[in-house]
């Protein structure tokens, strides 16, 4: 019963944040029609709402043939902004799905790195085993010397367990427009949470190597490869419950920004 | 084939090159006939010369497509005024917009509240009001006017602004052509700036791939490659960013019109024809020749200067230009203007009659940012090789390592006191100087090791080609100004800036953030910029002259814009005689609108009420 009552709290966590995401949103909005009708110049850097959906994919020929989601959203100005993360999948051979969501208070550390703090919810439904777990998020976001877009955070669940977690990513321009992106996922643990796969230590990584021809910089459709890794204690886990420790996937999808 | 279209095709044969593209085909745009040029400006009616001018949302059609322009009397751009110097201005601005208007007379003496800047002048104009400009008008040149509300500048709300003189002066012309440039984009302009924000170079598609890597490697070798890839990708700095806004969005517009279906001005062979040229763009800088034909620069700002003959001259967004060209052959040629980053240009032709082929010249490469734009040491930038530059790239502190306090920019925003004997000469060039401890603030994102006078250099693609390229430091106003004083006060300001995070702003603080800087009635200030960023920026002062220190002592011209080149230190001379509330800005739109903007504040003389006293 104490799980169940905890996914209910993540699940309210996940309202709260995207509610709180969609009213920052309409906020920056009417803030920048006030500005436009306001008529006078050098204001300030206003107000801004951006979404950018990374990673939103399919790997037809996946185990569970999964729709891959990995979406950033921030609204304020150049220097405090909240911030929502979604990264997660969903099986389409069953109903199956696993998510990260984070609701995150962000401020300007210096020109290239923006602090993170908030909460963060991972949300596990699987038939006959639902599981959720919450928690304190502090991490680092921006841009790294040479042109790095990095994503280092801790995560300390109500249990006490600590994780952490790092994703980057380089653009390379093949093209002006058609560019080859690797992306490193990791997560490193303190101690095993079996509920979800994680294990002790380096627990698993997910490189992915994404080719994407931006028809506009906003819409770019990509294919790509991506290969998922469990290690250590994280891998039994996984072979305990009968899947592979690692998996190859051919992934075809949208990235998207606004 | 109809009539309409073989007129076209007729006509628009005057730029072959371009009109070569099938796609720029359009049989529906209309060609306008060679003009003729401007004709004599009569007397106006005891001295005092009025024009309505009524602002509207308006249908148009510009680069072949229809657009929604807000545009003065239903043209982009707005209708030529000209007024005689010694005249009174009256201008009736009515305001069909559904939202506040104003106009700026950019480079026009004029008192305060006439100034047409929202805020600080005037309230500006409400929807369905009319307001009423008079000025007396007692200069004379090459002028322009634009919004100076939101970002309607932009959407074609701009003109040109013609003063003769009392009486003819100089040397003689014998027909005057304005050629006014601009920008114009289908996208809103909110979303520009928005795009800037979320995606700084989401309008850059010329930088570096994978292909260019390689053949640099070719070029210069694996290890020179690898280090200055490191060194641009060390700091987060791309040397391809050159413009914000490119022709990726943009269509260039000289008179309102496309290279494809350009326009056209009428020339006789062996004319001396006086090209008045502005920049009324929001977001580009414009290099300017008429291939083939020298021109000889009169004017900078309006302003007479000696006569300067070249090739070719960069006019920084605001700036005006007046050349001349005489052509002795009876043939077409071209006004060729390429944007500054090279992803665009655009075109007008000069020709004798109808029907005549103009050739274009080639597209030239795209430039790229160097070590003297970051403001590396300049004396040591001699014989270096690659494993050197990627060891100054490390040592360059391009990443503030502390916060800036409030109290830091306090007292740096207003510049050091100093007494007038501490001074250098009037007219001479600001020394190289190491940038200070002060980074401004967490979100800036560069910090030259030392800025020096750039007025000599032609600036970022020119000068490389063997054509002679008009430079800051050759222009020496006509006459010496009567009272070439030394300096009283010298205020130093940094424009600064984040491209990643598209923040633009001065010493680290945005307007909405910042006091008025404070000229004192009488004072004449040294006005020191140091250009902090890697890009370009044109600043302009309202309301009083700048005089640029470029080494020509008593003939240092008087301008109403100075293009700062990156890593740029420049000094200008402004005597504080306007008393009131001026607007002080880069004149890139969206660098000014989201902060690099200042009030200066001109106190009230001695005994009297001063204009700002009333805010």
């Amino acid at each position: 019963m104490p799980r169940r009552h905890r996914v209910s709290l993540g699940a309210r966590a996940l309202l709260t944040a995207l509610a709180l995401a969609t009213a920052g949103s309409s906020a920056a909005a009417q803030a920048r029609d006030s500005v436009s009708h306001q008529g006078t110049h050098g204001m300030g850097w206003g107000r801004e709402t951006f979404v950018l959906t990374e990673v939103l994919e399919y790997a037809p020929a996946g185990a569970e043939r999964p729709v891959l989601f990995d979406v950033i959203a921030w609204t304020g100005g150049a220097s405090r902004r909240l911030w929502f993360k979604a990264d997660g999948s969903a099986a389409t051979v069953e109903r199956a799905t696993h998510g990260e969501y984070q609701l995150l208070y962000g401020r300007m550390l210096s020109p290239w790195w923006d602090v993170q703090v908030g909460a963060r919810a991972d949300l596990r439904a699987a038939p006959g085993a639902n599981a959720s777990r919450a928690g304190a998020v502090i991490g680092l976001q921006g841009l790294a010397p040479g042109w790095f877009e990095m994503e280092p955070s801790l995560f300390v669940t109500t249990e006490g367990n600590l994780s952490f977690d790092l994703t980057a990513s380089y653009d390379l321009f093949l093209t002006q427009r058609l560019v080859l992106q690797p992306r490193l996922e990791s997560t490193f643990a303190l101690k095993d949470d079996e509920a979800f796969g994680v294990g002790r230590g380096l627990s698993s990584t997910s490189f992915g190597l994404r080719t994407r021809f931006e028809i506009r910089r906003e819409f770019a459709p990509y294919v790509g490869v991506v290969w998922e890794r469990g290690y250590g204690r994280s891998a039994e886990l996984a072979r305990l419950a009968g899947e592979s420790a690692g998996e190859t996937l051919i992934v075809a999808g949208l990235r998207l920004w606004r | 084939m109809s009539l309409s279209r073989r007129h076209f095709l007729r006509t628009s044969a005057v730029l072959g090159a371009v009109v070569s593209v099938p796609s720029t085909l359009r049989t529906n745009e209309p060609v306008s006939a060679p003009a003729p040029g401007l004709p004599p400006l009569d007397r106006a009616p005891n001295g005092v010369r009025e024009y309505e001018l009524t602002i509207a949302e308006t249908s148009l059609r510009l680069d072949g497509r229809s657009a929604r322009a807000t545009t003065i009397n239903g043209s982009v751009p707005g209708p030529i005024l000209r007024f005689r110097e010694g005249e009174q201005a009256v201008i009736r601005v009515h305001n069909t917009l559904s939202e506040d208007t104003s106009i700026h007379w950019h480079g026009i003496i004029l008192p305060p509240e006439m100034d047409g800047v929202p805020g600080l002048s005037f309230p500006g104009i409400r929807p369905g009001e009319t307001f009423e400009y008079r000025f007396a008008v007692n200069q004379a040149g090459t002028y322009w006017y634009h919004s100076h509300s939101g970002l309607q500048e932009q959407l074609g709300h701009y003109g040109a602004l013609i003063i003769e003189p009392a009486e003819r002066r100089g040397p003689a012309y014998d027909r005057e052509h304005v050629l006014l440039l601009s920008d114009w984009t289908f996208e809103n302009p909110y979303r520009v700036l928005s795009r800037l924000k979320k995606q700084p170079d989401a309008y850059n598609y010329q930088r570096r791939t994978v292909a260019d890597f390689f053949r640099d490697v070719g070029r210069d070798g694996f290890a020179a490659t690898v280090s200055d890839r490191w060194m641009w990708a060390g700091m987060r700095m791309n040397p391809t960013d050159i413009a914000d806004v490119t022709g990726a969005t943009y269509s260039y517009l000289l008179n309102g019109q496309v290279a494809e279906a350009p326009w056209i001005g009428q020339f006789a062979p062996g004319e001396r024809v006086l090209l008045r040229v502005i920049n009324a763009a929001a977001g580009s800088y414009f290099d300017v020749r008429v291939p083939g034909v020298p021109m000889t620069v009169m004017q900078v700002s309006g302003q007479p200067v000696e006569p300067i003959e070249t090739d070719e001259f960069r006019i920084a967004i605001a700036e005006t230009y007046d050349v001349i060209v005489q052509i002795p052959d009876d043939r077409a040629y071209a006004v060729y203007a390429e944007a500054m980053d090279r992803s665009g240009f655009t075109a007008a032709a000069l020709a004798p009659r109808h029907g005549m082929v103009a050739q274009l010249p080639p597209r030239r490469k795209r430039p790229l940012l160097t070590m003297a734009d970051m403001g590396m040491d300049h004396s040591a930038m001699g014989g270096m090789d690659g494993m050197d530059h990627a060891e100054m790239g490390h040592e360059m502190p391009a990443e503030p390592s502390a916060m800036a306090t409030d109290d830091e920019h306090a007292g740096h925003d207003m510049g050091a006191m100093e007494s007038a004997s501490a001074l250098r000469a009037p007219g001479t060039l600001p020394p190289e100087t190491p940038h200070g401890t002060d980074a401004h603030g967490v979100g800036n994102a560069m910090v030259p090791m030392s800025t020096k006078s750039r007025l000599d250099e032609p600036g970022a693609g020119l000068g490389d080609d063997g054509r002679r390229v008009l430079l800051y430091s050759q222009l020496r106003s006509a006459a010496p100004y009567p009272e070439f004083r030394a300096p009283t006060r010298e205020i130093e300001i940094h424009l600064t800036g984040n491209m990643e995070r598209f923040t633009w702003a001065i010493d680290g603080v945005p307007y909405d953030q910042a006091a008025p800087i404070e000229f004192t009635f009488g004072e004449r200030i040294r006005l020191t910029m140091v250009n902090d960023t890697m890009m370009n920026h044109p600043m302009h002062l309202h309301g009083m002259w700048m005089e640029l220190e470029n080494g020509q002592g008593d003939r240092s011209p008087r301008i109403h814009t100075i293009n700062v080149k990156p890593a740029e230190r420049v000094s200008l001379l402004v005597n504080a005689d306007a008393p009131g509330r001026w607007a002080f800005h880069c004149h890139v739109l969206y660098h000014m609108e989201v902060g690099m903007f200042r009030e200066v504040r001109v106190s009230a003389p001695t005994g009297h009420e001063g204009h700002h006293d009333a805010a």
